[in-house]
Protein backbone atom coordinates (compact mmCIF):
# COMPACT_ATOMS: atom_id res chain seq x y z
CA UNK A 1 0.00 0.00 0.00
CA UNK A 2 1.68 3.00 -1.21
CA UNK A 3 -0.38 5.71 -0.15
CA UNK A 4 -1.49 9.41 -1.45
CA UNK A 5 0.84 12.44 -1.13
CA UNK A 6 -0.98 16.30 -1.80
CA UNK A 7 0.59 18.17 -4.18
CA UNK A 8 0.41 21.85 -5.04
CA UNK A 9 1.46 22.82 -8.48
CA UNK A 10 0.24 25.08 -11.43
CA UNK A 11 -0.98 24.04 -14.79
CA UNK A 12 -1.80 26.33 -17.16
CA UNK A 13 -1.64 29.61 -14.93
CA UNK A 14 -4.24 27.85 -12.58
CA UNK A 15 -2.44 26.69 -9.20
CA UNK A 16 -3.96 23.63 -8.54
CA UNK A 17 -3.91 21.25 -4.92
CA UNK A 18 -4.79 17.76 -5.17
CA UNK A 19 -3.91 14.76 -3.43
CA UNK A 20 -2.35 12.13 -5.40
CA UNK A 21 -1.98 8.38 -5.36
CA UNK A 22 2.04 8.19 -5.74
CA UNK A 23 2.08 5.80 -8.07
CA UNK A 24 0.16 7.77 -10.49
CA UNK A 25 1.87 9.22 -13.71
CA UNK A 26 1.65 12.80 -14.69
CA UNK A 27 -0.26 12.70 -17.92
CA UNK A 28 -2.92 10.72 -15.72
CA UNK A 29 -2.84 13.14 -13.16
CA UNK A 30 -4.05 15.88 -15.63
CA UNK A 31 -6.51 14.30 -17.70
CA UNK A 32 -8.54 12.11 -14.57
CA UNK A 33 -8.11 14.64 -12.19
CA UNK A 34 -8.17 18.08 -14.22
CA UNK A 35 -9.90 17.05 -16.53
CA UNK A 36 -7.45 18.06 -19.07
CA UNK A 37 -7.82 15.51 -21.62
CA UNK A 38 -6.19 17.44 -24.53
CA UNK A 39 -2.89 15.27 -23.60
CA UNK A 40 -2.88 11.40 -24.90
CA UNK A 41 -1.95 8.43 -23.64
CA UNK A 42 -0.29 5.84 -26.03
CA UNK A 43 2.29 3.62 -25.47
CA UNK A 44 3.04 4.49 -22.03
CA UNK A 45 6.70 3.57 -22.21
CA UNK A 46 8.13 7.43 -23.89
CA UNK A 47 8.20 5.83 -27.30
CA UNK A 48 4.89 7.71 -29.19
CA UNK A 49 5.28 11.03 -27.78
CA UNK A 50 1.58 11.71 -27.57
CA UNK A 51 1.80 12.43 -24.13
CA UNK A 52 4.53 14.92 -24.80
CA UNK A 53 3.71 18.14 -22.70
CA UNK A 54 5.77 21.14 -20.74
CA UNK A 55 7.16 21.39 -17.09
CA UNK A 56 8.86 24.02 -16.22
CA UNK A 57 9.49 25.16 -20.02
CA UNK A 58 10.69 21.54 -21.04
CA UNK A 59 9.10 19.25 -22.83
CA UNK A 60 8.89 15.71 -21.44
CA UNK A 61 7.00 12.74 -21.50
CA UNK A 62 3.50 13.06 -19.14
CA UNK A 63 3.38 9.15 -18.87
CA UNK A 64 7.02 8.90 -17.51
CA UNK A 65 7.08 11.03 -14.65
CA UNK A 66 5.20 10.91 -11.49
CA UNK A 67 2.77 13.60 -10.50
CA UNK A 68 4.06 13.82 -7.55
CA UNK A 69 7.19 14.50 -9.21
CA UNK A 70 5.87 17.67 -10.67
CA UNK A 71 4.98 19.37 -6.94
CA UNK A 72 5.93 22.60 -6.97
CA UNK A 73 6.34 22.65 -10.89
CA UNK A 74 4.54 24.62 -13.66
CA UNK A 75 3.05 22.39 -16.27
CA UNK A 76 1.59 23.89 -19.76
CA UNK A 77 -0.64 21.18 -21.83
CA UNK A 78 -2.20 21.77 -25.38
CA UNK A 79 -5.19 23.81 -23.44
CA UNK A 80 -2.67 26.70 -22.75
CA UNK A 81 -0.87 26.46 -26.44
CA UNK A 82 -3.29 29.24 -28.27
CA UNK A 83 -2.15 31.42 -25.03
CA UNK A 84 1.68 31.61 -26.24
CA UNK A 85 2.26 33.60 -29.38
CA UNK A 86 3.93 31.31 -30.96
CA UNK A 87 2.03 28.39 -30.16
CA UNK A 88 -0.88 30.09 -31.82
CA UNK A 89 1.14 30.39 -34.67
CA UNK A 90 2.31 26.74 -34.93
CA UNK A 91 -1.54 25.63 -34.48
CA UNK A 92 -2.66 27.56 -37.33
CA UNK A 93 0.54 26.32 -39.92
CA UNK A 94 -0.91 22.97 -38.80
CA UNK A 95 -4.43 23.67 -39.89
CA UNK A 96 -2.84 25.69 -43.12
CA UNK A 97 -0.38 22.86 -43.93
CA UNK A 98 -3.19 19.58 -42.99
CA UNK A 99 -1.01 18.53 -40.54
CA UNK A 100 -2.94 16.67 -38.36
CA UNK A 101 -5.85 14.37 -39.32
CA UNK A 102 -7.25 12.38 -36.43
CA UNK A 103 -5.26 14.40 -34.07
CA UNK A 104 -3.89 11.99 -31.44
CA UNK A 105 -0.57 12.88 -31.95
CA UNK A 106 -1.22 16.37 -32.65
CA UNK A 107 -0.87 17.48 -29.08
CA UNK A 108 2.51 15.88 -28.26
CA UNK A 109 3.64 16.99 -31.58
CA UNK A 110 2.82 20.63 -30.85
CA UNK A 111 4.67 20.74 -27.85
CA UNK A 112 7.74 19.41 -29.63
CA UNK A 113 7.37 21.91 -32.48
CA UNK A 114 7.19 24.39 -29.97
CA UNK A 115 10.47 23.76 -28.13
CA UNK A 116 12.12 23.24 -31.71
CA UNK A 117 11.16 26.52 -32.63
CA UNK A 118 11.84 28.15 -29.16
CA UNK A 119 15.49 26.73 -29.22
CA UNK A 120 16.46 28.27 -32.40
CA UNK A 121 15.94 25.19 -34.72
CA UNK A 122 16.37 25.50 -38.48
CA UNK A 123 14.19 25.01 -41.64
CA UNK A 124 16.13 22.32 -42.83
CA UNK A 125 13.52 19.37 -42.96
CA UNK A 126 16.07 17.01 -41.76
CA UNK A 127 16.61 18.60 -38.38
CA UNK A 128 12.48 19.07 -38.35
CA UNK A 129 12.09 15.11 -39.06
CA UNK A 130 15.40 14.33 -36.20
CA UNK A 131 13.51 16.52 -33.78
CA UNK A 132 10.20 15.10 -33.82
CA UNK A 133 11.48 11.74 -35.06
CA UNK A 134 9.84 11.03 -30.66
CA UNK A 135 6.40 12.02 -31.85
CA UNK A 136 5.31 8.92 -33.97
CA UNK A 137 1.81 10.11 -36.32
CA UNK A 138 0.02 7.34 -38.31
CA UNK A 139 -2.28 9.18 -40.18
CA UNK A 140 -0.36 12.22 -42.12
CA UNK A 141 2.75 10.48 -42.70
CA UNK A 142 4.90 13.54 -41.75
CA UNK A 143 5.19 15.84 -44.49
CA UNK A 144 2.28 18.36 -43.55
CA UNK A 145 3.87 18.48 -40.52
CA UNK A 146 6.86 19.19 -41.39
CA UNK A 147 5.88 21.89 -43.70
CA UNK A 148 3.89 23.43 -40.78
CA UNK A 149 7.09 23.51 -38.78
CA UNK A 150 9.22 24.75 -41.68
CA UNK A 151 6.94 27.59 -42.58
CA UNK A 152 6.89 28.89 -38.93
CA UNK A 153 10.47 28.85 -38.72
CA UNK A 154 10.88 30.97 -41.50
CA UNK A 155 8.18 33.26 -40.96
CA UNK A 156 10.26 34.01 -37.66
CA UNK A 157 13.77 34.52 -39.46
CA UNK B 1 -0.45 -0.40 -18.20
CA UNK B 2 0.20 1.33 -14.97
CA UNK B 3 2.80 0.82 -12.42
CA UNK B 4 2.08 -1.50 -9.44
CA UNK B 5 1.87 0.21 -5.58
CA UNK B 6 5.18 1.83 -4.30
CA UNK B 7 6.66 3.96 -1.81
CA UNK B 8 8.10 7.21 -2.81
CA UNK B 9 10.49 8.94 -1.25
CA UNK B 10 11.95 12.40 -1.66
CA UNK B 11 14.66 13.11 0.34
CA UNK B 12 15.89 16.43 0.77
CA UNK B 13 19.75 15.50 1.04
CA UNK B 14 22.34 12.79 -0.51
CA UNK B 15 22.98 11.43 3.47
CA UNK B 16 19.19 11.25 3.55
CA UNK B 17 19.50 8.94 0.22
CA UNK B 18 22.21 7.12 1.38
CA UNK B 19 20.32 6.02 4.69
CA UNK B 20 17.59 4.82 2.65
CA UNK B 21 19.26 2.87 -0.30
CA UNK B 22 18.81 -0.63 0.09
CA UNK B 23 17.91 -4.09 -1.89
CA UNK B 24 14.12 -2.94 -1.69
CA UNK B 25 14.74 1.09 -2.33
CA UNK B 26 15.97 1.91 -5.70
CA UNK B 27 16.95 5.43 -6.99
CA UNK B 28 14.96 7.57 -9.27
CA UNK B 29 17.19 9.54 -11.89
CA UNK B 30 15.58 10.58 -14.97
CA UNK B 31 12.79 7.88 -15.00
CA UNK B 32 13.47 6.79 -18.36
CA UNK B 33 13.82 3.78 -17.86
CA UNK B 34 13.04 2.86 -14.98
CA UNK B 35 9.52 3.86 -15.33
CA UNK B 36 9.02 2.09 -18.50
CA UNK B 37 10.26 -0.86 -16.99
CA UNK B 38 7.68 -0.21 -13.60
CA UNK B 39 4.36 0.66 -16.28
CA UNK B 40 5.43 -2.53 -18.17
CA UNK B 41 5.77 -3.98 -14.55
CA UNK B 42 9.39 -5.51 -14.70
CA UNK B 43 10.38 -3.25 -12.16
CA UNK B 44 8.34 -3.76 -9.10
CA UNK B 45 10.19 -1.64 -6.54
CA UNK B 46 9.05 -1.34 -2.79
CA UNK B 47 10.23 2.14 -2.19
CA UNK B 48 11.59 4.60 -4.71
CA UNK B 49 13.98 7.18 -3.46
CA UNK B 50 13.50 10.54 -5.43
CA UNK B 51 17.10 11.92 -6.36
CA UNK B 52 15.69 14.59 -8.83
CA UNK B 53 15.81 17.75 -5.45
CA UNK B 54 19.32 16.80 -4.20
CA UNK B 55 21.67 19.37 -4.34
CA UNK B 56 25.15 18.95 -5.66
CA UNK B 57 24.35 15.79 -7.72
CA UNK B 58 24.21 17.38 -11.34
CA UNK B 59 26.62 19.64 -13.30
CA UNK B 60 30.25 19.54 -15.37
CA UNK B 61 33.02 20.77 -13.48
CA UNK B 62 36.75 21.00 -15.45
CA UNK B 63 39.14 19.03 -13.19
CA UNK B 64 42.17 19.11 -15.05
CA UNK B 65 42.97 16.49 -16.84
CA UNK B 66 39.22 15.00 -16.12
CA UNK B 67 35.86 16.20 -16.28
CA UNK B 68 33.30 16.01 -13.09
CA UNK B 69 29.95 15.05 -14.94
CA UNK B 70 27.34 14.98 -11.35
CA UNK B 71 25.29 11.88 -11.64
CA UNK B 72 22.14 13.59 -12.22
CA UNK B 73 23.33 15.80 -15.29
CA UNK B 74 21.27 15.02 -17.72
CA UNK B 75 21.21 14.57 -21.44
CA UNK B 76 20.43 17.70 -22.86
CA UNK B 77 22.62 19.46 -20.48
CA UNK B 78 25.78 17.37 -21.67
CA UNK B 79 24.80 18.08 -25.54
CA UNK B 80 24.48 21.85 -25.27
CA UNK B 81 27.72 22.04 -22.58
CA UNK B 82 30.73 23.63 -23.89
CA UNK B 83 33.10 21.86 -21.51
CA UNK B 84 32.06 18.80 -23.05
CA UNK B 85 32.08 20.28 -26.85
CA UNK B 86 35.55 21.26 -26.74
CA UNK B 87 36.64 18.16 -24.35
CA UNK B 88 34.86 15.00 -24.92
CA UNK B 89 33.91 15.13 -28.52
CA UNK B 90 32.68 11.46 -28.64
CA UNK B 91 29.93 13.14 -26.58
CA UNK B 92 28.57 14.79 -29.52
CA UNK B 93 28.87 11.99 -31.84
CA UNK B 94 26.95 9.87 -29.63
CA UNK B 95 24.23 11.53 -28.02
CA UNK B 96 22.10 12.59 -30.23
CA UNK B 97 21.58 8.80 -31.19
CA UNK B 98 20.70 8.01 -27.34
CA UNK B 99 16.28 7.77 -27.74
CA UNK B 100 14.45 10.97 -28.58
CA UNK B 101 14.94 15.02 -27.77
CA UNK B 102 11.70 14.77 -24.64
CA UNK B 103 13.65 11.50 -23.37
CA UNK B 104 17.26 13.49 -23.00
CA UNK B 105 15.33 16.51 -21.60
CA UNK B 106 15.49 14.00 -18.30
CA UNK B 107 17.25 11.06 -18.59
CA UNK B 108 20.70 11.23 -16.70
CA UNK B 109 23.96 9.82 -17.29
CA UNK B 110 24.19 7.73 -13.96
CA UNK B 111 20.58 6.43 -14.28
CA UNK B 112 22.11 4.82 -17.77
CA UNK B 113 25.10 3.56 -16.04
CA UNK B 114 23.32 2.32 -13.36
CA UNK B 115 20.94 0.56 -15.30
CA UNK B 116 23.57 -0.77 -17.72
CA UNK B 117 20.87 -1.69 -19.98
CA UNK B 118 23.08 -4.13 -22.67
CA UNK B 119 21.31 -1.82 -25.75
CA UNK B 120 22.34 1.57 -23.72
CA UNK B 121 25.02 3.38 -25.47
CA UNK B 122 26.22 5.65 -22.25
CA UNK B 123 28.55 2.42 -20.98
CA UNK B 124 29.96 2.16 -24.45
CA UNK B 125 31.16 5.67 -24.17
CA UNK B 126 32.52 5.65 -20.54
CA UNK B 127 34.45 2.23 -21.35
CA UNK B 128 36.27 3.83 -24.73
CA UNK B 129 37.00 6.67 -22.46
CA UNK B 130 38.38 5.19 -19.97
CA UNK B 131 36.02 6.71 -17.03
CA UNK B 132 35.50 6.15 -13.82
CA UNK B 133 32.21 5.57 -11.71
CA UNK B 134 32.30 7.38 -8.44
CA UNK B 135 29.92 6.32 -6.07
CA UNK B 136 28.98 6.91 -2.57
CA UNK B 137 27.48 4.66 0.51
CA UNK B 138 27.03 4.77 4.33
CA UNK B 139 30.02 3.39 4.95
CA UNK B 140 32.20 6.00 2.10
CA UNK B 141 33.28 6.46 -1.03
CA UNK B 142 35.19 4.04 -3.82
CA UNK B 143 36.03 4.75 -7.52
CA UNK B 144 35.35 2.26 -10.12
CA UNK B 145 36.89 2.08 -13.36
CA UNK B 146 34.48 1.57 -16.14
CA UNK B 147 36.33 -1.59 -17.13
CA UNK B 148 35.26 -3.37 -14.10
CA UNK B 149 32.30 -1.65 -13.62
CA UNK B 150 29.47 -3.21 -16.21
CA UNK B 151 29.42 -7.15 -14.97
CA UNK B 152 26.14 -8.37 -17.17
CA UNK B 153 22.66 -7.52 -18.07
CA UNK B 154 21.45 -4.88 -15.70
CA UNK B 155 24.44 -5.79 -13.62
CA UNK B 156 26.82 -3.55 -12.50
CA UNK B 157 29.92 -3.23 -9.39
CA UNK B 158 27.42 -1.21 -7.64
CA UNK B 159 26.59 -2.89 -4.28
CA UNK B 160 22.33 -2.32 -3.10
CA UNK B 161 23.60 0.75 -0.85
CA UNK B 162 25.53 2.58 -3.46
CA UNK B 163 24.27 5.69 -5.03
CA UNK B 164 26.87 6.63 -8.31
CA UNK B 165 27.13 10.19 -7.78
CA UNK B 166 29.62 11.88 -10.19
CA UNK B 167 32.00 9.77 -13.51
CA UNK B 168 34.86 11.10 -14.25
CA UNK B 169 35.64 11.51 -17.75
CA UNK B 170 39.35 12.26 -19.09
CA UNK B 171 38.95 15.07 -21.64
CA UNK B 172 40.32 15.81 -24.44
CA UNK B 173 40.66 12.47 -26.39
CA UNK B 174 40.04 13.99 -29.71
CA UNK B 175 40.66 11.08 -32.25
CA UNK B 176 36.96 9.49 -31.40
CA UNK B 177 34.29 7.88 -33.49
CA UNK B 178 30.79 6.53 -33.19
CA UNK B 179 28.20 4.73 -35.44
CA UNK B 180 25.19 3.10 -34.29
CA UNK B 181 22.27 1.31 -36.34
CA UNK B 182 18.52 1.27 -35.09
CA UNK B 183 15.33 0.27 -37.23
CA UNK B 184 14.32 3.64 -36.35
CA UNK B 185 15.63 7.21 -35.16
CA UNK B 186 15.41 6.66 -31.60
CA UNK B 187 15.07 3.19 -31.03
CA UNK B 188 17.34 0.84 -29.29
CA UNK B 189 20.21 0.01 -31.34
CA UNK B 190 20.82 -2.92 -33.04
CA UNK B 191 24.13 -2.99 -32.60
CA UNK B 192 27.06 -0.01 -32.38
CA UNK B 193 30.20 0.68 -31.93
CA UNK B 194 32.77 3.64 -30.15
CA UNK B 195 36.06 4.02 -30.37
CA UNK B 196 38.92 6.10 -29.67
CA UNK B 197 42.39 6.03 -30.44
CA UNK B 198 44.30 8.28 -28.88
CA UNK B 199 46.30 7.62 -26.21
CA UNK B 200 45.38 4.20 -26.85
CA UNK B 201 42.84 2.37 -28.86
CA UNK B 202 39.95 1.34 -27.31
CA UNK B 203 36.89 -0.10 -29.06
CA UNK B 204 33.79 -0.66 -27.05
CA UNK B 205 30.22 -2.23 -28.50
CA UNK B 206 26.78 -2.19 -27.22
CA UNK B 207 23.56 -4.07 -28.24
CA UNK B 208 26.12 -7.15 -28.70
CA UNK B 209 25.80 -9.14 -25.93
CA UNK B 210 24.44 -9.06 -22.06
CA UNK B 211 26.32 -5.63 -21.55
CA UNK B 212 28.55 -3.14 -23.29
CA UNK B 213 32.35 -4.29 -23.82
CA UNK B 214 35.69 -3.34 -25.18
CA UNK B 215 37.24 -6.41 -27.76
CA UNK B 216 41.27 -6.18 -27.34
CA UNK B 217 41.37 -8.50 -30.25
CA UNK B 218 40.47 -5.77 -32.06
CA UNK B 219 41.79 -2.62 -30.54
CA UNK B 220 45.29 -5.23 -31.13
CA UNK B 221 44.16 -5.55 -34.71
CA UNK B 222 43.58 -2.26 -35.84
CA UNK B 223 44.19 0.09 -37.97
CA UNK B 224 44.25 -3.45 -40.44
CA UNK B 225 40.19 -2.83 -40.41
CA UNK B 226 39.44 -6.01 -42.02
CA UNK B 227 41.73 -7.90 -38.80
CA UNK B 228 39.69 -5.49 -36.38
CA UNK B 229 36.46 -6.68 -37.76
CA UNK B 230 37.68 -11.04 -38.47
CA UNK B 231 38.39 -10.19 -34.36
CA UNK B 232 34.81 -9.55 -33.37
CA UNK B 233 34.09 -13.05 -33.67
CA UNK B 234 35.20 -12.99 -29.60
CA UNK B 235 31.88 -11.09 -28.50
CA UNK B 236 29.45 -13.31 -27.40
CA UNK B 237 26.68 -11.73 -29.79
CA UNK B 238 23.09 -12.58 -27.67
CA UNK B 239 20.06 -11.79 -30.25
CA UNK B 240 17.30 -9.39 -28.88
CA UNK B 241 13.98 -8.25 -30.29
CA UNK B 242 16.07 -5.67 -33.06
CA UNK B 243 18.37 -8.32 -34.57
CA UNK B 244 19.38 -12.00 -33.65
CA UNK B 245 22.89 -12.87 -32.91
CA UNK B 246 24.08 -13.74 -36.84
CA UNK B 247 23.16 -9.87 -38.00
CA UNK B 248 24.39 -8.41 -34.74
CA UNK B 249 27.79 -10.14 -35.77
CA UNK B 250 27.35 -9.00 -39.52
CA UNK B 251 26.21 -5.54 -38.21
CA UNK B 252 29.18 -5.19 -36.09
CA UNK B 253 31.86 -5.51 -39.09
CA UNK B 254 29.38 -2.50 -40.31
CA UNK B 255 29.20 -0.12 -37.73
CA UNK B 256 33.02 -0.65 -36.80
CA UNK B 257 34.07 0.05 -40.67
CA UNK B 258 31.70 3.13 -40.56
CA UNK B 259 32.66 4.43 -37.30
CA UNK B 260 36.28 4.02 -38.36
CA UNK B 261 35.23 5.94 -41.64
CA UNK B 262 33.66 9.08 -39.69
CA UNK B 263 36.15 9.33 -37.12
CA UNK B 264 37.48 12.99 -35.88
Amino acid sequence: MSGTRQITLTVNGDVETRVVPVRQNLVDFLRHNLGLTGSHVGCEHGVCGACTLQVDGTMIRGCLMLAVQADGSEIQTIEAMSGDPLGARLQQAFRTRNALQCGFCTPGMLASALEYVRMGGSADRHAIRDHISGNYCRCTGYQAIVDAIADVVEDAT
Amino acid sequence: MKAAEFYYERPETLEDVLALLSDDAIPLAGGQSLMPMMNFRMARPEILIDLNRIAGLSGIADEGTDLRIGAMTRYVDLMSSDLIRAHVPLFGLALPHIAHAAIRNRGTIGGSLALADPAAEMPALLLTLGGTICVQSRSGAREIPADAFFLGAYETALEPDELITSVLVPKDRMQVGFHELARRHGDYAMVGVAISLQPQILVAFFSVSDRAERVPDAEAALPDLDAAVSALDAIAFLGDQNADANTKRYLAGVVLRRAVEGMT
